[in-house]
């Protein structure tokens, strides 16, 4: 291969970085084995279960199924980018731990990165549309339940207003 | 202050929800060779030929294996204990790579590259040749004489036919006046879809071979390892990290033997096999498809004066667990509605398709299934209520089993109906749910079932628990029972706390990896046994450091042990209240003193004799839209005894993922197989149809909490249950909006265009043109 | 890591034409959402890349002087949703593409990757027929222009000569304009799913709203490639909107489409769900239409 690596410019997680990449890697390849950041899981590799979800100018991604050379010029955001300086968790993290939206954790990075998104829309959402905004990704063990509660609790909390939920 | 019944946060929970948690992938050097497995692409067949030539080529290949040059040392993948005695021991039909292959998607051979697009682009280069051989797919086919023959050993194809017996069948049937209820049920093939597929990695390490897996039972896949390796297991090291789920599949071996024999071969290099989705769907294992032929002859009041069960329950290709998720599944009909004149028989049979083995609920969704659904036949053949029907001739209290010595101490399914109706409204709404006409109907249905808490008195039960004090009067604990993310890590350091009396619970750190040459020997999670069977441990061995603590107490303070307790991890004197020592002062002291240094640890291995009955219900409340084919799930509800809660929040999480299971296993979810080639059609997230966020209602669970007699903690069973009772609460639910039944999974619209053109409901279109 | 023969990247519409022509065996790569896929799963393994991915240009949606609405090639599926024109103009596009697998697909896909694969099930392709759309491609010799049924030529084949990118997808302005449009996707679950049978249907009604003046209907995974239903359509225009004028309209669709029995789902199951969606699509319709049924 003639052009095998690239070098690309980015943002990720708040920092400018500038990397060499194989044209043949997957963002989710390049952030977790050059940047180490392993809580781009992966679950499928062909977009179905969002697992490997990042976000990318504010938008989610599958990053699986996103060319790493794409990055370049992008402001990329994984999960590692919520904590505050102090180590301190961000309310939608917190959240999650507190209504038990959390088992085996596999698709946890992937839905919390959807719901930063969600969250910083500013908007408020009825069920349907939160559980649109939340239908790519797939989860065995919570039946969504408590991901849902977590981030509907969160979006009410945002937004100042009382909580409706029977 | 008491940490069980209490809802607290998970111990993993900071790590989860941050992405630090390790899995399998996260820890793997990232210099690991690829091993990616060739697989064969006829259904049944013998290899002639492996051709590897042109794949030697593609730069990057280091070895390609091939199923000619692997040992001679068949093992068994079932993640059952070992038993000493050979007749009980799982069968061992498994090579690390198969000239006899015998389905689509059998492992032939095995590349390794030093990248995983080299390791792809050879595995496509490999060139096999077949003597293929005819198959079938069916497991009552399977049986025909003529059929195709899967395993010499096994002519029929029968792995195992188990019977019961009680009473006298053929003259219980002859009294007058009986109602004769006789039906076939069928259950799809359905896979786990953990979002973590498996993964292991080995290589060596001061002689030894460490794998590194996505499993639930370590240390029962070190003894695999060993057994199919030819190594003595002593050399082997299985080391278990955070794992994305494993619902039952990972409770069986899977690709550990062959990583740690392809490590071997290359010097102890590290190489990694992580199965991609399409071959975790074949190439894993999968809940078997059972069908039941029923047959109740019922007096006009109900009762039941003879049953016949006759299941069917299709193996795949290789033994897994073999016959002993239908043995349960038979188990549970004599047991769940008595009836003094029995007859069962379940058939356990191999066919060409993917092996079944464990799977989140071990033959009682099927079980449940059936029987459930048969339960509302017989109703509406004598024009029963089928919650009145239930109530009166379910499992009455008192009830014991003569087998697992189990008891029905309480009245749990009253209980649990009673709390149903209440909270669903399910009278009201199933009789005003009758009777409607229109295309998009209402329709309220309710399920109940039955499960059995561990494994005992099938094979061996037991918990080893290793509890160490450390110098701030924490205490580290470590068990064999896996943390898969259920949420059994928090469970047991609530347990632990309160038996050592330590003021948090937070203040026990549990050791979640697993590593079999440093954890206690322990059998991993499974049977919905954890929080049961490390109940025991944790209270013995608890005990146990408790008295060597007081003992050490009397030491330092002089008050007799009589005298003492420990209270939010201090000291109490029991008379008067007093704090004596706070437990950090004593451990501190206990390590350092000059006088008498000791480290306060305790260990030890509780073996159980008990089996705990688990019991509910689901009541599901559905909209039917007939010209559509489609059901959607409005509410539906869990309702559980499972004994006493140990943390009521994350007991509601583990039925919601039930329920979720049970919703998939009831309208979509189904493995399918070309009936030409024996090639799986739909191996993949987007074509098999696991639920997604928006296919759910929000899922509701209640409990009902009598304290089981035979748990320290009056606990048992939850993690598999939920996904029980729910395809037969959906059933019901149509059969109250419309009148017509389902009688094979799933009710998808395929099904459901069946059976509402059969109903006349909707028409055929092109008659109408 | 894809197995990536070589990989270009177009840095303008005629850098990627240039590329194209140089490159006559490379495939076009917009979005990745299938191109990458077919790649893991063998299908496309080894094969070279052109990546338009990065030409921002052909992102957007703008009315052209004439007023057809002119949807760049690579606007997501998401920005489509969310673009005010398409809102205003042609809801139903909207509508369409949200129903595309989830949002992360959503905002990866585009529109012209979803038509260039030729697929029968593509969520944007049902309403881009039903609205006569005008597919836009640029090659060495400029821009022309064709209908999409002219595009799609067989199932998986559409007309993309040599050097040729597609750069944009219009609604021509009369198609669009007084027009209401529903649409039905039908498949096994309500996200991740790719259609069993995706129906679309746009009406025009008398300035009275009593006579349906236009009435268009187009199907996916009715026929090997997105198609209309013309003896339909014939046998509702022109006439009283009445139920059971619906009702005639929506069993006529079985002269036109012609789905075929697969595992996925039996003929017989998708010839009644067209039916069923043709009735349903046009009640819609007609309610948004601002008419009664």
């Amino acid at each position: 291969m003639e052009n095998q690596y690239r070098i690309i410019h980015f943002n990720l997680n708040g920092k400018d970085v500038t990397c060499m990449t194989d044209v043949r890697a997957s963002l989710t390849d390049l952030l977790r084995n050059d940047f180490r950041l392993t809580s781009v899981k992966k679950g499928c590799e062909v977009g179905e279960c969002g697992a490997c979800t990042v976000l990318i100018n504010g938008e989610g991604f599958n990053s699986c199924i996103y060319l790493a050379v794409w990055a370049d010029g992008k402001q990329i955001r994984t999960l590692e980018s919520l904590l505050g300086p102090n180590g301190e968790l961000s309310d939608i993290q917190q959240a999650f731990i507190d209504e038990a939206a959390i088992q085996c954790g596999f698709c946890t990075p992937g839905f919390l990165l959807t719901a930063v998104e969600i969250l910083e829309s500013g908007k408020l959402y009825t069920d349907a549309e939160l559980r649109k905004l939340l239908s790519g990704h797939l989860c065995r063990c919570t039946g969504y339940e408590n991901i849902f509660k977590a981030v509907k609790k969160t979006m009410y909390r945002r937004l100042g207003q009382p909580y409706p939920d029977a | 202050m008491q940490s069980v019944g209490k809802s607290v946060a998970r111990v993993d929970a900071f790590d989860k929800a941050t992405g630090r948690a390790k899995y399998t992938d996260d820890l793997c050097d990232r210099n690991a060779l690829i091993t990616r497995v060739v697989r064969s692409t006829v259904a049944h067949g013998i290899v002639k030929s492996v051709d590897i030539s042109q794949a030697l080529q593609v730069p990057g290949v280091v070895r390609i294996f091939t199923c000619f040059d692997v040992p001679d040392l068949p093992f068994p993948t079932a993640g059952h204990p070992w038993s000493v005695e050979e007749a009980h021991q799982d069968i061992a039909d498994r090579y690390l790579l198969n000239r006899h292959v015998r389905y689509y998607g059998d492992d032939v051979a095995a590349v390794v590259a030093e990248n995983e697009v080299a390791a792809a682009q050879a595995a496509r280069l490999v060139k096999v040749e077949y003597e293929t051989l005819p198959f079938v797919l069916d497991a009552q086919k399977a049986m025909e004489p003529g059929a195709p023959v899967l395993h010499e050993d096994y002519p029929d194809n029968v792995l195992k036919h188990t019977s019961i017996r009680k009473g006298d069948y053929e003259a219980a049937i002859r009294e007058p006046g009986l109602i004769c209820v006789d039906k076939w049920y069928d259950t799809a093939t359905v896979q786990h879809c953990h979002i973590e597929n498996h993964i292991a990695y080995a290589y060596e390490e001061s002689g030894k071979i460490v794998v590194v897996s996505s499993t639930q039972i370590p240390h029962i896949v070190r003894r695999t390892v060993g057994q199919a390796l030819g190594v003595d297991w002593g050399r082997i090291r299985v080391i278990k990290p955070y794992i994305g789920g494993g619902f039952g599949n990972k409770q069986d071996t899977l690709y550990e033997p062959l990583v740690a024999w392809i490590c071997m071969q290359l010097g102890g290099r590290l190489v990694k096999l992580d199965v991609p989705r399409e071959d975790t769907f074949v190439s894993n294992r999968v809940r078997h498809a059972i069908r039941f032929h029923l047959i109740s002859y019922v007096r006009p009041d109900g009762s039941f004066a003879a049953r016949k069960v006759e299941l069917y329950s299709n193996q795949g290709a290789y033994a897994s667990h073999g016959h002993s998720i239908a043995a349960k599944a038979l188990g549970s009909f004599p047991q769940l509605y008595p009836c003094d004149n029995f007859e069962g028989d379940a058939w356990t049979v191999f066919t060409n398709k993917s092996a079944a083995g464990a799977m989140r609920g071990y033959g009682m969704p099927q079980a449940s299934w059936a029987g459930e659904c048969h339960i509302d036949d017989i109703c509406r053949a004598i024009g029963a209520d089928p919650l009145a029907y239930r109530r009166a001739h379910l499992m009455p209290v008192g009830y014991k089993d003569g087998f697992s010595k189990n008891e029905l101490y309480y009245d749990t399914f009253n209980q649990c109906f009673d709390k149903a109706e209440q909270i669903m409204d399910y009278s009201r709404k199933h009789a005003a749910y009758r009777g409607q006409t229109g295309d998009v109907r209402k329709g309220i249905g309710m399920a109940t079932f039955w499960y059995n808490t561990a494994v005992w008195p099938i094979s061996l039960e037991h918990s080893s628990c290793r509890m160490v004090l450390n110098q701030d009067g924490s205490i580290q604990l470590q068990v064999g029972e896996t943390e898969i993310g259920q949420g059994a890590d928090t469970a047991y350091a609530q347990m632990a706390a309160d038996v050592l009396g330590l003021k948090d619970y937070r203040d026990v750190h549990v050791i979640s990896t697993q590593d079999t040459d440093v954890t206690p020997f322990g059998l991993g999670a499974y049977a919905s046994r954890q929080t049961y069977v490390v109940g025991f441990s944790i209270a013995q061995t608890g005990a146990i450091l408790k008295q060597k603590i007081l003992d050490y107490a009397c030491e330092i303070t002089r008050c007799p042990v009589s005298n003492m307790e420990i209270i939010d991890s201090n000291i109490v004197r029991t008379v008067d209240g007093r704090i004596l020592v706070s437990l950090k002062d004593l451990a501190t002291e206990a390590f350092y003193s000059l006088t008498h240094s000791v480290h306060l640890t305790a260990e030890s291995t509780y073996q159980i004799k008990n089996n705990a009955y688990s019991f509910g219900c689901c009541c599901a409340e559905i909209t039917v839209d007939i010209p559509m084919c489609r059901i959607t799930v409005d509410k539906i509800l869990n309702v559980h005894d499972c004994g006493k809660l140990i943390n009521p929040q994350l007991a509601e999480a583990q039925v919601h993922g039930g329920m979720s299971m049970g919703i998939g296993y009831a309208l979509s979810e189904q493995l399918l197989w070309d009936e030409k080639t024996g090639k799986p059609l739909n191996n993949n997230l987007l074509d098999y149809k696991l639920s997604s966020f928006m296919d759910h209602p929000r899922l509701q669970a209640a409990f009902v909490e009598n304290p089981e007699p035979t748990s320290p903690f009056g606990t048992k069973a939850l993690g598999e249950p939920p996904a029980c009772p729910v395809a037969p609460a959906i059933r019901a639910a149509l059969e109250n909006a419309t009148g017509v039944v389902v009688d094979d999974l799933p009710m998808n619209p395929h099904n459901l265009f069946k059976a509402f053109t059969k109903a006349g409901l909707i028409h055929d279109p092109w008659r109408e043109v | 890591m894809y197995d990536i023969k070589e990989y270009y990247e177009s840095r303008s519409v005629a850098d990627a034409v240039a590329l194209r022509l140089a490159h006559p065996e490379a495939h076009v790569i917009a979005g990745g959402s299938d191109v990458l896929v077919q790649m893991r799963d063998g299908h496309r393994a080894g094969v070279e890349l052109i990546s338009i991915y990065m030409l921002d240009e052909l992102r957007g949606v703008r009315l052209e002087e004439n007023g057809d609405l002119r949807i760049g090639s690579l606007t997501s599926f998401s920005h489509i949703t969310a673009d005010p024109l398409i809102q205003k103009y042609i809801r139903v596009l909207g509508e369409a593409v949200d129903m595309v697998g989830g949002p992360q697909i959503r905002n990866i896909g585009t529109i012209g990757g979803n038509t260039c694969n030729g697929v029968t099930s593509a969520d944007s392709a049902s309403t881009l027929h039903a609205y006569e759309a005008v597919v836009e491609l640029t090659g060495p010799d400029g821009a022309r222009r064709l209908p999409i049924r002219d595009f799609y030529k067989k199932a998986k084949v559409v007309d993309i000569r040599p050097g040729e990118i597609q750069t944009a997808i219009l609604i021509p302005k009369d198609s669009y304009e007084d027009t209401f449009g529903y649409y039905i996707k039908y498949a096994m679950r309500n996200a991740l799913d790719i259609a069993t049978n995706g129906c679309s249907v746009n009406v025009r009604l008398s300035p009275d709203k009593k006579t349906f003046e236009r009435v268009r209907i187009a199907y996916g995974v009715a026929g090997p490639i997105p198609m209309r239903a013309p003896t339909a359509e014939a046998a509702l225009c022109g006439q009283p909107v009445t139920m059971e004028n619906v009702e005639r309209f929506a069993r006529t669709v079985l002269a036109d489409i012609n789905p075929r029995d697969s595992w996925r789902a039996s003929k017989a199951l998708r010839q009644h769900v067209a039916v069923e969606s043709a009735k349903r699509c046009v009640i819609e319709s007609v309610k948004r239409a601002g008419g009664v049924l």
